[in-house]
């Protein structure tokens, strides 16, 4: 077997056993990188040499026995959102074209704690704002099982890298579903966590009440393990929760018998394609048998959470990004005159479309006039939307369901309209609303070979019963595969 | 009800945003954000007379920071990423007539 | 002028929280420094920080609420106050705009027209932005954060006030009260005590307020008065030729005594106000008010009572020893350490009073140590120097903090009581000046008075006055 096959936790077991070297693992992922990358595209920028120093001295330490964890020396990469001290952070913005962090963010720092080794930073729609990976000023990434299609987003680089097996593991994060999504369109595991689990001190903000930074593995067991990791409360966050149930692996079981899962009636309508639909609910029934007990029922106020998502994060957006101005760091206009000049010609030169779009529609609802009727009734909308899910989760302990309501799109599809864009994120933007933990774990493919994912939501700090029903499903079926493409490039190197 | 954005709200937003469109943009803006809104105004079907407007999910308050001072010069970090800088300052375009 | 108007005010006063820390990082609010050194990811907005809130600006903020009689918001937020300029790192300051910690209270002044209460409409807490230099040389401007994140309170008035002298007695009070609770050094010179003035003008009898302005750039009473003044006029006169104020922000130039609108197209003043999801409510306990109320020090009112029972001073001299916490400190202090409240209280109000008054300074400014007032009192009273020395000595104190025991020691200031020195002295001057004593014994007293003077001089002011007049009048009556 390639080295590249293997998930997050068995290498760092071989690591762990002295059957391959931290270097060895390195460099397997820079090869594959080398061989796919200029096709897919998931990396900003690829930290060879980092990468290769950093891989000697996390070997170091695992000899010495100051570094034990499951994750030592398993190569990850990192979303482009997240500041890395010294390595270009760029967010796919020019707006950011040049800038090198000065610090690192709290979630990385504690994958550094944990012996992870960065190859490098993802590729992401533009300051996350996005659902396909398009909206990057650096070129789009594209879905490692056709190429053809996009790989979703906006941690699109992330999920497309690990599926490729460019990396073992990645961070993403997620405000509307930027990891759930995209983890469906590359048939990788994605976990989004309860609001506040994971720092966002470092995390470039986006919708503060909403961005959540979580793993992209390869499977449920990696996604459990990296949690445990990056998991911590951080003082410089102040909505970092303080929690003491952050061993996450512990949930690895595969027993879902007793367990009450609710598949919401009103995710099964008429805009979900047929074969999403059947791959979700034959894993529904798989769960069944295994003991669960599986239920329809009305969530209700689902087709609420757009309208009141986009005005949330488009009006936090406006505001977050207003800093970015050509006077602290990044990019500058060159020709400009005065001051607001430079601040219009920065911006506007700096910017792509679709950020611009929120920016517009963020600042327009939160003016003066129209922040009782937009901001105001969205944030009333929110509560109503947390009531629902309340009352869902008193009588289940999961909710089960689609991630998207179809498989990814081809390339240039999705940008053609903007609004049928957002509709696509019908059934993952009301969990960051409700500050929910979900999972996206692959449930099959399309008869034209794309990637199926499968949508499980928790109650607020229920991240075990998410990972138990996820563990469970996936025990049933063939663990994770390469795609053609990436197989074939692992095996030449092999060879 | 449709939304009709005007040539004065699009500028009016620009100022507000400090975002410079092109006329096509324009023309562009004035289309997305007008059927952006609509689509919100299906927000209107909602009766939320009466429901307290959530912030925050979860009802944490009183994170404080001791009055401490924690940091020391770091101002050669600060300015590193600077597009412009004078003497230990960050340079702007000037700000009065 | 047929009609008569009258002047109607509001103040906005920021004062800076003499906190060690920013409100939201851990950098130092140091006054100074060179720029840039007091900054972090935080109070320059680096992508990807976040605040996190400075506890003892809660504190502060509640003392100043408690102690300007408000109502307290036990659920208060933050929120964020967008717009564009380069002294605001993240282009937004975090304010309070929804829910402000404090709210409808009120203080009473005092001036020529009498007592009178001013509300005050609320008290928020916020952060100071950074302050701009501009470069004549290259025709740019420099960004230096320092300032960036100090953590602010603005007390809002209602528009209570009528004058300027009003404005003064209101101002006067609240930073009597913010010194005295420690909040802050209350320093309009440099900064740390701002007001923004907000004036219309109606006519006398209108139940409706006129079209305000808001006047910013006030930096020390007297622009406030003048400004005041000035805009009053301004108004009064578009009024008269039947024109409109317009409502705007209007910076005043004190040199030129004339303000100008601050209004430009790209100026759209809608901030755009929404509650900062980087920050968590913050909620207030009854426990917590009552330990702050618990916590409160002496101010200013109880202290003029004290002063009166405890030390006997008159009420003139109270109200001026409390009329600057400093001072009153500096006094309290040098009692404690030399017993003697009327001694001490006469070398501030006379001598430390007269000092400042010609160097221009506020008596905030006073840097001596009460250990070194109270050594010179000790001087005098042990008739170590006489009055006129000490006086010297004090100007010396002043300026430098000397100890007054080393400088009388090292310049031989000393009473000279030698009775011989004297007397030879006094013998060389009676013999140079027949006349005097030929009109002293034919009874004229002032003939004595001019040897007197002559011995004090020749003797460099050291000698005791009642040694010298005792010799001379012995020595000129044998």
């Amino acid at each position: 077997m390639s080295i590249l096959s293997m998930t997050a936790v068995q290498l760092g077991r071989s690591i762990k056993a002295g059957e391959i070297s931290v270097a060895e693992a390195v460099k397997a992922s820079l090869d594959q990188i080398r061989a796919l990358d200029p096709a897919l595209n998931c990396f900003v920028t690829v930290d060879e040499e980092g990468a290769l120093r950093r891989a000697l001295e996390v070997q170091e330490k695992i000899r010495d026995g100051s570094l034990t964890g499951p994750l030592a020396g398993v190569p990850v990469a990192i979303k482009d959102n997240m500041c890395t001290e010294g390595l270009l952070t760029t967010c796919s913005s020019k707006i950011l074209g040049n800038f090198v962090p000065t610090y690192t963010a709290e979630a990385v720092k504690n994958l550094e704690k944990a012996g992870a080794v960065i190859l490098g930073k993802t590729n992401m729609d533009e300051f996350a704002m996005g659902s396909t990976t398009e909206t990057s000023a650096y070129g789009e990434t594209r879905n490692p099982w056709n190429p053809e299609h996009v790989p979703g987003g906006s941690s699109g680089g992330s999920c497309a890298a690990v599926a490729a097996g460019e990396c073992f593991y990645a961070l993403g994060s997620d405000t509307g579903g930027s990891i759930r999504q995209p983890s469906s369109f590359c048939g990788v595991t994605g976990l989004k966590p309860t609001y506040g689990t994971v720092s966002r001190y470092g995390l470039i903000a986006y919708g503060s009440s909403l961005d959540q930074i979580g793993p992209v593995a390869k499977d449920v067991t990696d996604c459990a393990a990296v949690l445990e990791a990056v998991s911590s409360y951080d003082k410089k966050d102040s909505t970092s929760m303080r929690r003491t149930d952050c061993d996450f692996t512990a949930a690895l079981e595969d027993d879902v018998r007793g367990m009450r899962i609710g598949i919401p009636r009103d995710y099964f309508g008429t805009g979900l394609n047929p074969e999403v639909g059947a791959a979700v609910l034959q894993a529904a029934r798989v769960l069944e048998e295994k003991g669960a007990v599986v239920e329809e029922f009305d969530l209700s106020l689902v087709e609420y959470a757009i309208p009141a998502y986009y005005v949330i994060a488009s009006a936090e957006a406006s505001s977050n990004l207003s800093r970015f101005d050509g006077v602290k760091y990044g990019y500058r206009a060159k020709d400009y005159d005065g001051l607001h000049s430079m601040y219009k010609k920065t911006r506007s030169e700096g910017f792509g479309p679709e950020v611009k779009r929120r920016i517009m529609l963020g600042s327009f609802v939160l003016s003066s006039g129209y922040y009782d009727a937009y901001y105001l009734k969205a944030l009333r909308t929110k509560a109503l939307i947390k009531e629902a899910f309340n009352k869902a989760f008193e009588k289940y302990d999961v909710i089960l369901g689609p991630a998207a309501p179809a498989p990814a799109p081809r390339l240039g599809e999705s940008l053609k309209d903007p609004l049928q864009m957002y509709l696509g994120d019908i059934y993952t933007v009301s969990v960051n609303l409700a500050g929910l933990p979900a999972m996206t774990v692959p449930c099959g493919f399309t008869e034209s070979g794309l990637p199926i994912g499968l949508q499980l939501i928790g109650d607020c700090f229920q991240e075990k019963k998410i990972i138990r029903a996820g563990y469970a499903w996936e025990c049933s079926r063939e663990g994770f595969k390469l795609p053609a493409m990436a197989a074939e490039a692992a095996e030449q190197e092999v060879r | 009800m449709a939304q009709i954005i005007t040539d004065e709200t699009i500028e009016y937003v620009g100022i507000l945003a400090k975002l410079e469109l092109s006329s096509e943009e324009k023309e562009a803006a004035k289309n997305d954000m007008g059927r952006m809104l609509d689509y919100i105004d299906k927000l209107n079907e909602l009766d939320t007379a009466g429901v307290e407007p959530m912030s925050h999910v979860f009802p944490i308050n009183n994170v404080f920071r001791e009055d401490v001072v924690t940091n020391g010069d770091e101002r050669e970090l600060i300015l590193k990423n600077a597009p412009e800088t004078k003497d230990g300052a960050f340079k702007v375009p000037k700000t009065v007539e | 002028m047929s009609r008569q108007y009258e002047t109607v005010i509001g103040l906005e006063v920021h004062v800076e929280l003499a906190t060690k820390t920013k409100i939201f990082c851990g950098c130092s609010t140091e006054f100074g420094g060179a720029p840039n050194t007091h900054t972090c990811p935080v109070c320059t907005g680096m992508p990807g920080s976040l605040p996190v809130l400075n506890k003892q600006v809660v504190e502060y903020a509640l003392a100043v609420g408690l102690a300007t009689n408000c109502g307290i918001n036990q659920y208060c937020k933050f929120d964020r106050k967008n717009y564009f300029y380069p002294d605001n790192p993240q282009n937004y300051q975090i304010s309070q705009l929804y829910l402000p910690i404090c709210h409808d209270g009120w203080v009473e002044i005092e001036t020529a027209a009498g007592k009178k209460k001013i509300g005050i409409h609320e008290i928020h807490m916020e952060e100071d932005a950074g302050k701009l230099i501009h470069d004549e040389w290259e025709d740019c401007s420099l960004v230096d954060y320092n300032r960036s994140g100090v953590p602010l309170i603005e007390i809002v008035s209602e528009p209570d006030m009528r004058s300027a002298d009003e404005v003064i007695a209101y101002l006067e009070k609240l930073r009597l009260i913010i010194q005295y609770l420690g909040a802050s050094d209350c320093k309009l010179q440099e900064g740390s005590m701002r007001a923004d003035v907000n004036l219309s003008v109606r006519e006398v009898g209108a139940t409706q307020y006129g079209t305000r302005t808001e006047m910013k750039n006030l930096n020390s009473f007297k622009a406030i008065a003048r400004a005041i003044e000035g805009e009053r006029i301004r108004q009064t006169e578009l009024l008269e030729d039947g024109k409109q104020v317009v409502q705007e922000t209007r910076r005043w130039d004190d040199n030129k005594e004339s303000s100008r609108a601050m209004r430009s197209k790209e100026d759209a003043q809608d901030y755009r106000y929404f509650p900062d999801p980087d920050l968590t409510p913050v909620v207030i306990s009854d426990e917590w008010i009552a330990r702050v109320k618990a916590a409160q020090p002496e101010l200013r009112t109880e202290k003029l009572e004290r002063y009166q029972k405890e030390y006997g001073l008159p009420l003139y001299d109270a109200e001026i020893l409390t009329g600057s916490k400093h001072l009153a400190d500096v006094f309290e202090e040098t009692v404690k350490l030399c017993g003697r409240p009327k001694e001490v209280s006469n070398w501030l109000m006379t001598e430390a009073m007269r000092l400042l008054k010609e160097r221009e300074l506020e008596p905030e400014s006073l840097a001596f140590s009460p250990e070194n007032l109270a050594k010179l009192i000790g001087l005098v009273e042990k008739n170590v120097i006489n009055r006129t020395v000490a006086r010297t000595v004090f100007e010396v104190v002043f300026a430098e903090d000397a100890d007054p025991e080393k400088y009388v020691e090292e310049h031989g200031l000393k009473v000279v009581n030698d009775e011989g020195a004297l007397k030879t002295v006094i013998e060389e001057l009676l013999a140079a000046n027949p006349q005097s004593v030929a009109d002293f014994r034919a009874g004229k007293e002032k003939a004595m008075g001019f040897i007197v003077g002559q011995t004090m001089r020749a003797m460099k002011g050291k000698a005791d006055p009642s040694v010298v007049n005792a010799l001379v009048r012995e020595l000129m009556s044998r």
